[in-house]
Order: C-alpha cells, then structure tokens, then sequence
C-alpha cells in the first residue's frame, strides 16, 4: 500500500503573528511547528505501515526552510520526504494550494491520501476536500478512526452529535482529526537518518496537470481586503474580595442587570 | 464567467434526521440582509430525502424562495451527492452568494463544491457585509461595487482577516454556527418553492455509510443557552463540576467546558466552547477556573456578561470578563448558589 500524507509548516501560534506589508503572512519571521492535525494524520499513516506494511510519502508545499518537517516526519518513520516550493507558488490561497499539492500527488502512486482537518494558522479545512476534489477521488473529512478492508477503507467519521462508519474504495482521500492519537515521538536513529536522508524538491515544473492561471497569488480567487490584529473589548472590573463578599457582588450585578 | 449573470443569495439550509440545523435559520436570516442591501432575492437550497415539508419552516424565517433537491440517495450525509446537488444548483440557478454554515458537514461539503465550480471559499466568517473592494480606492485599480466582504478570525483568533472574491462567482463562505441571528418568524408565510433534481448516479466517489452512530446525550445544547456555567481545568476533577451544575440548575442555565475539560476526558465535546468547539453568546457566562485561553475566548466573547472566577489574577480570562473575581471557587460557588436559592426563594 501506498500512502501520501501532506503536511504543513505553521507558525506557532503561542508566538507573535507577523505580516507582510500587502496583509499575507511573513512566514519568515515566525517559530513554527508541524501542524497538530497533520502529525495525526501523518502518525495514523505511520500505524497503517506498522499494522498492515505501507510506504508513506510525505508532501509539503512552503518555503525551502519547510524542509524542517519533512525530516521530523522521517525521524518518526516517514519512507520519503518531497518539497513542493516555488516563488510562483506564493501568496496561494486554498483553491490554489490545493491545485498545486494535486499537481504534485498526481506524479505519485497512492492508495490512500490523508491530511489533517486543518491547520492552526488558517483554520479553514479546505484543502483536504478540495485535492480530493480536483483529483477526483473519494474524501472522508473529521476521521476519528482508520482501518483498511481489501481495497477499501473503513473510517468512523465525526460530525456534532453522532459520528458515521463509512466505507469507500480506495483511492481515498482522509483528513484526520488531532483526536485521532497521540503521535509518536522521533526516534534518535530516526533523526540521524533523517537528517541525512535526501528530500526531493519540486517546483512549478513538476507539477502535472495544473494551469498557471490555478497557481500562487495570481491563481486564488480569494484576496484579502484586510487584515489586522483583533481588538477586543476590554477588560471590565477585577475584585479581590473574600467569598462571602464575593457572593454579594455577584449577586448585585445580576440584580442590577435584571438576570435575576 | 460573466459576472452580471450571477444573481441572489442563496444559502444551504442544512438538515439533519429532516430537522433543520439551527444555522440553516441564522443563513437564512443573514442572506435576507445582504439580499436587502443588493436589492434582491434570498433563496434556501433545502437538500436531503422526503424534506419537502421543511420549506414552510424556511419561509417563516424569511426565505423569498426554497430550492428543494429531493433524492432517496441523499437521505443521510455524504460529500459526494450532496455536493452534486449544490453544484448543480449554482450552476442552474447563478447565485451571486452562496453561504453554508461551518459546520461538521459545511466544512466538508463547502470546500468541495467551491473546487468543482471553481470559486472562492473563506472559511468560519464570523462577519459578512456588502462593500467596495478595494475597502479604499487605489490609484490605478478599478474599485468594485456590491461586493461580499467576508471577515473570519485566523490564527487562533489572534488576527482578524476580511476576504473578498472580486473575479469568480458565486462568492461563497462558511458561516460559524451561533454568530448570525435569525430573523423574528412570520407565522403563515410562504415561499414560491422549486423543485430541482440534477439526477444521482452512485459512482467510486460515493462512499458507503455501514452504520450511524449518535452519541447518546440528553443535555441542552449549549449555542441555546441563556446562561452557561462554564467550568475550566481550575473545577479540578469531573466529580466537583457537581457545584457549578447546582449554579446553574438554580439559575435555569446549562454547564458548559472549556477544551481542557474535554481533552482530559472530564466533559463530552458537545459541551465545549471555544475556536475547536462552540461559538456561544448567552446573556451570562461564567467562566469559572478557566484561563481564557485565545481559543477559548474566541468562542465566548459575545456573551452580553461575561463573569470569570480564577484564583490566578493574572489570567487572561479577566482581560474579556465584565467582572472578575479573584479567589477560589470552591468557596465562591457553592456559596454563590446557596445566596442565590434565597433571592429566588424570596422573590
């Protein structure tokens, strides 16, 4: 079996954000991690090698220094590692994303495909479906739970008050909740190799099947119009005041606001 | 694509077990204003098995027009059909907008159809205005009229991003579940209802349900609550949430959970708060040992009053609460609703 799981590199959020002067992301100037729900995917992959033999792919579309998760995936046991990075590939926004990650996939062999639901810094969970979309394959979003039946796979899929057992052929595509486990760390032997291993780097003229039109800044339906720092409304009283006295308060605002 | 020929919000009016999702109201509810300010029509695309009947309920809440797909192989939710329908739907129809909400099936079906139809999608708005884009003109670029402008929260509510789609149609969103309000029922309303049926042919993509599974829960959902008593990791153990459901029993409001709470497996996810869980905004919410994480915050920071108890004075639960009290809430709470039986009792 053949499996390929993207990844992404996200800017930590417990971290300062940055940006651009034109509002996109100065990925540069921020710590970053792999992202929970892909380290979940990526670890679930890892289980199906273990559990019924696999070779796992790893694919990540960032800047050259998005390299550092590839070889964090190797050292926990990823068979091979591709960077899809390109200075036309910039500015995307999930619709071209996804067309550049499928252009890239499509030069691959793979019975399964699985991301994480979504990432920490975008927060959307589109890009998942929509590879799935443009390589007209299956997709199961929110899986809770992955087995493999012959050449189909079972996935209980969560929704918000029940979840479903679905079962699809494969190929298929998966995105994978962080609930999904608890991934498993690198091994010592594992980041030795993997910082040796060689990562293969793609451009735009690896990609398969994919306009220019479709691609970076240029490519994405959605622009932003603006963007910013949230502003919250402010703090409002802080007492420090013994229990009984602090019942009391309570109980005058509630009053005073007629909740009670 | 001819831009002109895009006309009307549609939203998707989601059902589940052919009872409407609360969002489908709320989209309907938010569309009629957009539609007020373009001077046009909101439409419900009302999708599943046998849901004919759901289209009064629509029309009550303000839906000028109700698009229903009706096919046995949409009885329960799955990508691949469901996404068939509303493609076919936009492209049929030609909508301008076409909202769905962010929910365990919009962020599924949403994403999916945007990449058949090739359009724009922004993810989990939380804002949706008419305007010009560019916000401001700029010398050199022509600046559009009338169009979506829509703001969603990004890196775990630290940013606050507004998206337009100025070149492709429809411009489409998730909207996060519990932000928009629904507009007041018209009791006897109608709709002018079409009945559209692209055809449903299972292929490969169609994947199979084995078994459906609902979690068994008889609690309240918590985006319906008037008050909430929320409870942080400070509650200390699952055995002592006990003090703040006495609260909330004796306030006639409902215990909800920060993700802590439900990571350490104390609390179901149903009753989470937050950027991973739900959006709330009740007229009173405790939050009570919770730190007020970003990502907490951001799914609570509607609440009309907000009242936080936290032995920590430096938590970030203060910096949003209406009034914070600092001390512990083993001896607050309990207290807090003994005091509060007697006024009740009083009264």
């Amino acid at each position: 079996m053949k499996i390929v799981v993207c990844v992404k590199q996200v800017p930590d959020t417990k971290g300062g954000v940055k940006f651009n002067p034109d509002g996109t992301l100065d990925r540069g100037a921020m710590l970053t991690i792999m992202n929970p729900d892909d380290k979940a995917g990526l670890e679930a992959a890892l289980r199906l090698k273990d559990q019924y033999g696999a070779e796992v792919t790893v694919v990540t579309m960032g800047l050259p220094k998005a390299e550092e998760v590839l070889r964090e995936a190797m050292a926990m046991g990823a068979d091979k590692g591709i960077l899809v990075t390109d200075r036309v590939l910039g500015g995307a926004d999930t619709w071209a994303t996804s067309q550049t990650l499928a252009g890239a996939i499509r030069n691959l062999e793979y019975d399964l495909i699985i991301t994480g639901r979504q990432a920490i810094d975008g927060d959307t969970a589109q890009v998942g479906p929509q590879i799935s979309e443009h390589l007209g394959i299956p997709v199961i979003s929110y899986a809770q739970k992955i087995q493999i039946e012959g050449d189909s796979v079972i996935v209980e899929r969560q929704y918000d008050d029940r979840y479903h057992v679905l079962k699809a052929k494969m190929p298929c595509l998966i995105t994978a909740l962080a609930e999904l486990n608890e991934p498993r760390y690198m091994t010592p032997g594992g980041i030795f190799d993997a910082y040796n291993a060689e990562i293969t780097v793609w451009g735009r003229a690896n990609l398969v099947d994919v306009d220019d039109s479709n691609l970076g800044l240029k490519g994405s339906p959605t622009q932003i119009a603006k963007a910013s720092d949230k502003v919250r409304k402010g703090a409002g009283e802080k007492v420090v005041l013994d229990p009984t006295e602090s019942v009391d308060y309570i109980v005058d605002k509630l009053k005073a606001k007629h909740v009670i | 694509m001819n831009i002109q020929d895009y006309k009307g919000v549609f939203v998707f009016a989601q059902q589940v077990d052919n009872v409407l999702s609360g969002i489908a109201l709320e989209l309907v509810g938010k569309g009629k204003d957009l539609a007020k300010d373009l001077n046009t029509e909101v439409t419900a695309v009302l999708v599943g098995s046998d849901i004919k009947g759901l289209a009064d309920e629509l029309a009550e809440y303000g839906a000028d027009k109700v698009i229903v797909v009706d096919d046995p192989e949409l009885k329960e939710y799955r990508t691949e059909p469901y996404a068939h329908a509303l493609a076919s739907v936009i492209n049929e129809f030609k909508p301008e907008i076409f909202l769905v909400g962010a929910t365990a099936i919009g962020r599924d079906l949403g994403p999916r159809v945007s990449a058949r139809i090739h359009t724009g999608l922004t993810a989990d708005c939380t804002q949706l205005d008419i305007g010009d884009f560019p916000i401001n003109p700029i010398p050199g670029k022509e600046q559009l009229h009338n169009q979506l402008l829509m703001t969603r929260p990004a890196f775990g509510g630290n940013t606050i991003a507004t998206i337009a789609c100025p070149d492709f149609r429809p411009q489409m969103a998730t909207v996060r579940p519990g932000v928009m309000q629904k507009a007041p029922k018209e009791a006897g309303k109608k709709a002018v209802i079409v009945e559209f049926n692209p055809g449903f042919t299972p292929n490969d993509k169609y994947v199979e349900i084995l078994e459906v599974v609902k979690a068994v829960s008889d609690v309240a959902d918590i985006m319906d609550a008037k008050i909430l008593v929320s409870g942080g990791r400070g509650v200390g153990s699952p055995e002592n949430f006990k003090i703040l459901e006495d609260l909330a029993e004796v306030l006639g409001g409902t215990v909800s959970c920060s993700r802590a709470v439900v990571d350490a497996g104390w609390k179901p996810k149903d009753l989470q708060v937050g950027q991973t869980g739900k959006t709330v905004r009740p007229n009173v919410y405790f939050a009570i040992g919770i730190s007020g994480a970003i990502q907490h915050v951001a799914g609570m920071e509607e609440a009309d009053i907000i009242i936080a108890i936290n032995k920590d004075e430096t938590a970030p639960i203060f910096e949003v609460a209406d009034y914070g009290i600092v001390g512990d809430l083993n001896k607050i709470v309990p207290a807090l609703t003994e005091k509060l039986k007697a006024e009740m009792a009083a009264k």
